[in-house]
């Protein structure tokens, strides 16, 4: 079985355009959440798109197609026209939990306020969820397999697990891969709000007493994952290695996760297995850590499991505190912090936390980041994603 | 209500839309072929509903695969409509 290798990174999140932006705003305590959401308020597709590029996509896509174009140039793929393996060899695999919702909401309004003759020709191309994956395989001439990954929450770490074992089992050299997620929308806003999702107070408390719901953000995150000894014959920088990977369902529920955390446990298990490693070896868990009461309390219950007495002494941390949920960007987003925090030898913090729960008692390392204890050996780390339907995958990333 | 159909009216409606779908305005001339311009048949399918929505001339896929400049889909328009 081949190593993959993590070899660029870009981001665009409420915490600003670029993937050093989110590093450098959750590990400063920056929270990018203003009257109850996550906005990606610095993005302007005027900035890096053309109108005919704009008009194209979705806010969704154009949100990958800016982290994918910093991604790209992140992993020294230029001049971008010019792949460094053939463009059958490379792939491009996105993760969305939703598409582009917005661009159905428009559509969907001048059907009812105008009739069916005024719906625009491009609601359905842009609107698919697909069309980030598509988008982005033509930007950059990719020939190899290319689809979307749609599981909810998870949908971005399920991307970049794909993306793995297609490298893995030799079905690509190297895989474009993430997710993004562009939400903010008023169906989408009212109808999380109607599952009562969504934090009343409109602040984001991951593993807090006061937790109360997900704050909705959006945003893009894209990994390039190469073959390890493809990308040390073209002289890559590496950032990480993709050490394991794992996913299963919960069987349980369309939207709460099973009771005891063992849908979730079993994909923290499997990704150790898969990377072979133990709970001993990892320094750093990016938990999924929305902010609801179930999720928070299920995923302690499942690292508890999982790791046994080690839980106590691994930092756990959500992203989530910082720049809200970003569904199906999330896991691909969460990846990246988590590459930056291993690769920084630093435990980003949960911003908010000061309520313990009753039985929440692992090191969410409240309020501020700290160093990361690593044994002198490069840190290895585990991101969690659980999606809506009992979706659970997980990533095991070491830093290089 | 629709507009009046004359040639004038028509190029300013669809040398409006060619520069909204991206096209450099400057470079828009009835001589000029939509490939020239990057537009494609998305573009051109948006053009037919503006064209509909503006004049009340409805334009098929046969009809716009025919055209190949914008002098050609004003004309059909104004043909269509007289």
């Amino acid at each position: 079985m081949r190593t993959v290798v993590v070899t660029g990174v870009g981001a665009v999140t409420p915490l600003g355009i670029g993937a050093d932006q989110l590093h450098a705003g959750w590990v400063a305590g920056k929270c990018a959440i203003v009257g109850g959401q996550a906005p990606c308020s610095d993005f302007d597709p005027a900035d890096f798109l053309t109108i005919k590029e704009s008009r194209r996509a979705d806010r969704f896509t154009q949100f990958a197609m800016v982290a994918g174009d910093e991604a790209l140039t992140d992993a020294g793929w230029e001049p971008r026209a010019d792949l460094p393996y053939p463009a059958e060899r490379v792939g491009c695999v996105l993760g969305t939990g939703i598409g582009g919702i917005d661009t159905f909401e428009r559509g969907k309004d001048l059907l009812y306020e105008r009739g069916p003759d005024k719906v625009p020709p491009l609601v359905i191309p842009l609107m698919m969820p697909n069309a980030a994956s598509a988008a982005l395989a033509i930007r950059y001439g990719v020939r190899g397999q290319s689809f979307s990954v749609a599981s909810a929450c998870a949908a971005g770490t399920h991307a970049i697990g794909s993306a793995l074992r297609m490298i893995e089992v030799g079905d690509a050299d190297a895989v474009i891969t993430g997710g993004s997620e562009a939400a903010l929308t008023p169906l989408a806003c009212a109808a999380f709000g109607s599952l009562d999702a969504l934090s009343a107070s409109g602040r984001s408390l991951p593993f807090d007493a006061r937790r109360d719901g997900f704050v909705l953000g959006e945003g893009g995150g894209i990994l390039i994952l190469e073959d390890a000894e493809l990308a040390a014959k073209r002289g890559a920088r590496v950032l990480a290695v993709v050490r394991g990977y794992g996913a299963t369902s919960d069987a349980f529920h369309l939207t709460a996760p099973d009771s005891d955390g063992t849908g979730a446990m079993r994909s923290i298990e499997a990704a150790l297995a898969n990377a072979k490693l133990t709970p001993k070896d990892i320094s750093y868990i990016n938990a999924h850590g929305t902010a609801t009461p179930l999720n928070d309390r299920i995923e302690t219950i499942a690292i508890k499991r999982a790791f046994g007495d080690h839980a106590y002494q691994t930092p756990v941390s959500s992203t989530k505190s910082a720049i809200g949920h970003l569904l199906g960007a999330a896991g691909a987003v969460e990846a990246i912090a988590t590459i930056y925090a291993l690769r920084g030898r630093v435990a980003p913090p949960t911003l908010g936390w000061e309520q313990a729960d009753e039985g929440m008692d692992l090191d969410y390392v409240p309020l501020k980041a700290r160093p990361l204890a690593t044994n002198g050996k490069p840190p290895v780390g585990l991101s969690n994603s659980f999606g809506f339907g009992g979706h659970n995958a997980v990533l095991c990333l070491e830093a290089v | 209500m629709s507009t009046a159909v004359t040639t004038e009216a028509v190029e300013k409606v669809v040398t409006d839309a060619i520069a909204q779908f991206g096209a450099d305005p400057a470079e828009i001339t009835t001589e000029s072929t939509f490939e020239q311009l990057d537009v494609d048949s998305l573009d051109l399918a948006e053009l037919a509903q503006i064209i509909e929505d503006e004049f009340g001339v409805e334009l098929k896929g046969d009809d716009v695969a025919k055209i190949k400049t914008v002098g050609d889909a004003v004309e059909m328009v104004v043909s269509r409509a007289s």
